[in-house]
């Protein structure tokens, strides 16, 4: 489950031949649009609500490209339309409009089919939800969850599912011997690395961190960060994390994305956007925080 | 596998504006009844009224094709004629056009359920009224009808089940496997090797298999629209991690045709290898959720399981008391001593082993179809040791 070596680059560089996923004009509307939503709300107008006809523009006009092996933080505040997103690059969700290339399926991603998306969403693109309900069955066992996975991708030999597993699990720090214990009696931070553990399993081509920290204490927050970076090293795994906190972000992400009002207001290296931030409300945000 | 001629004709045409085309599905039948309300129970009594004039009882010189004006009138007819009264097969002809229209559906389409309107019985649904609906809808005077619930010919259902065919579609009824034309069953398959000329009717309580792993019959007919099983899978793989094997009593999860996920009815995991490439049709029918499905004959009907842990079925410590089988599917009794014994399930069938211990369950027939010489399974010589607790 060796990916390709991880090739020394700016992770700005607008190489084609690593690009793993690139999207364009992405759009997400709740309601019944007047036609002018997009003009009328955004950064300039202050707002994702159109005021003709009350529609909700969660996203607009995002483009974005995710190289081999690269982390790509997605910040902003709440309704800024970074889960959207998340969850429309991740086949969660279904866009209004928008075309997503990826290295992994022919055609524009965002109109797979339900057999596609399936396929696609149990062996190219991991997801980790921000809550925990949405990804995970807490009756099962965490190993069932887990081999939910594997099985449906066609695993069909009990002993190599448990050794997968037995894998995944010391990878992810998952105590072993908790394996076979309803996932309903694990502690918070256990089901967030069985989630990874999930999202994981078939060593996937993208991963999609959706809030990975919610609900975690610091020092459990630390150290399940820590173990996806390793992971995400070993496996060099492009990853796309979502996350309102500015930590996560500069611990994990090697560029990242500034979201507020549904539109992307700013790009760039992780370390650039820290310290130089350019757009007001970026300032705004890192002020607050640092 | 009868028909009542040109009186048939007239049945449909007082039906109620039910298109008797093949569009005409379960829902739209009901919906088509339900909405019409109570002039259509009136209609319904008078179809009933005029059946009973042009049944299979003699003809009722009194009213020759005149509807009568008042349900009172109408019941007052039914009364006197008794058993007479009802129809051939005690189901009104539309019903069984439904039914058996159902059935050719589920043929067509191994292992998918099949809606269909599922009419009220005189029974409690939950008690075979499926089964019975489907029975009802083959049957014809030269058939000859046999009842089983779980291997015994002589429950009070059974029995019950057996006598309204009898009375009301003069079929023979029989015991033995090899004579019946036609058997009904609850929950087991008989031992005997079924023949090309036999179907077997099974009552079914649940019939979608993933209903145990998510209760929502929206989302698993979505599964099975895409065949997508794995929550199935890991409930297998849930319980070897229990039980270091499979351990599922009955209805044991099966893929029929490559295609469909499939419950066989809680028929016990013995029964569940006698469904494959068989000579024998297989209906599936539950009155209550509306569902007909079907095996058809020389259908591939491959039970879940692991590479490594594969499918058994059960063992017994011991021989049948009564004929001493070890080829057959037992279940304990306790006898009024207390004492514990192991006595075979399909009492028809140890009954002529009684008279003849060397009969084989394909006496009758000149071929091997597998299973029936199986004896005990060697202890988990299939599986491997593999890891668990």
């Amino acid at each position: 489950m060796s990916g390709p070596a991880r090739v020394e680059r700016f992770p700005d560089s607008e190489a084609d031949d690593d690009v793993v996923l690139r999207a364009r004009g992405i759009e997400k509307q709740y309601g019944s649009s007047c036609g002018d939503c997009v003009e009328l709300t955004g950064d300039d107008a202050g707002t994702n609500q159109c005021p003709t006809c009350g529609t909700i523009v969660a996203v607009a006009d995002a483009d974005l490209e995710l190289h081999r092996g690269e982390v790509l933080g997605i910040v902003g505040e709440s309704g800024s339309g970074k889960s959207s997103l998340a969850e429309i690059l991740a086949l969660e969700l279904e866009a209004t409009a928008g075309t997503v290339d990826y290295a992994g399926f022919e055609g524009n991603l965002l109109e797979a089919d339900y057999q596609q998306r399936h396929r696609l969403r149990h062996e190219e693109i991991g997801l980790v939800h921000q809550h925990i309900r949405n990804g995970l069955t807490l009756s099962f066992t965490g190993g069932g969850n887990v081999a939910e996975k594997l099985l449906a991708a066609g695993w069909r030999h009990y002993g190599d599912v448990r050794e997968r597993l037995t894998e995944l699990f010391e990878a992810t720090e998952v105590p072993v011997d908790r394996m076979d214990d309803p996932t309903s009696t694990y502690s918070g931070g256990m089901q967030r690395r069985v989630q990874i553990a999930k999202a994981i399993a078939n060593g996937p081509g993208l991963i999609v961190l959706d809030e990975p920290t919610t609900g975690l204490d610091v020092s459990v927050q630390a150290r399940v960060l820590d173990m996806f970076r390793e992971i995400q090293r070993e496996e060099d795994v492009s990853t796309i994390v979502v996350s309102h906190d500015l930590g996560v972000i500069r611990l994990l992400a090697d560029r990242t994305l500034v979201m507020r009002h549904g539109r992307i207001v700013e790009s760039g290296l992780t370390d650039r956007i820290l310290e130089d931030p350019h757009h007001e409300y970026t300032q705004t945000l890192i002020n607050s925080i640092l | 596998m009868t028909d009542r001629g040109e009186s048939d004709d007239d049945t449909l045409r007082t039906g109620d504006g039910v298109d008797a085309g093949e569009s005409s599905t379960a829902a739209e039948t009901e919906a088509g009844e339900s909405t019409t309300g109570t002039e259509t129970d009136a209609e319904d009594e008078t179809r009933e009224g005029l059946e009973s004039d042009g049944g299979v009882s003699e003809p009722a010189p009194s009213s020759p094709g005149v509807a009568p004006e008042s349900v009172d009138g109408l019941l007052e007819g039914v009364e006197s004629a008794g058993i007479e009264g009802y129809n051939y097969a005690y189901l009104d002809e539309h019903t069984k056009r439904e039914v058996r229209r159902a059935t050719l559906k589920a043929i067509a389409i191994p292992g998918h359920q099949v809606p269909f309107a599922s009419r009220e019985m005189p029974l409690a649904r939950g008690w075979g009224t499926g089964g019975i609906q489907v029975s009802l809808s083959l049957l014809g005077p030269d058939d000859t009808f046999k009842v089983i619930d779980q291997g015994s010919d002589e429950s009070v259902n059974a029995a019950n089940i057996r006598r309204l065919a009898e009375t009301t579609a003069n079929v023979d009824p029989t015991r033995d496997t090899t004579a019946a034309s036609i058997i009904q069953t609850r929950h087991r398959i008989p031992e005997e090797v079924l023949t090309d000329e036999q179907i077997l009717v099974l009552q079914v309580p649940t019939t979608d298999p993933l209903r145990k792993v998510d209760g929502s019959d929206d989302r698993n007919r979505r599964r099975h629209a895409h065949q997508n099983y794995s929550k199935m899978w890991v409930s297998l793989y849930e319980n070897v991690v229990e039980w270091d094997e499979i351990q599922i009593g009955a209805a044991y999860p099966v893929l029929v045709n490559g295609r469909y996920l499939m419950s066989p009815s809680p028929i016990p995991r013995w029964d569940t290898p006698k469904l494959h490439q068989a000579e024998t049709l297989f209906l599936f029918a539950a009155g209550r959720e509306a569902r007909i499905y079907a095996v058809p004959p020389h259908t591939d009907v491959e039970p879940l399981a692991f590479e490594d842990k594969r499918f058994q079925r059960e063992r017994f410590p011991e021989a049948c008391a009564l004929c001493g089988s070890t080829d057959t599917y037992r279940t304990e009794v306790e006898t009024d001593d207390g004492k514990r014994l192991y006595a075979c399930n399909d009492t028809s069938f140890c009954e002529k082993r009684q008279r003849d211990p060397s009969i084989q369950k394909a006496h009758h027939v000149d071929r091997d179809v597998g299973w029936e010489r199986l004896e005990e399974p060697a202890v988990d010589a299939a599986n491997d040791g593999g890891e668990g607790r």
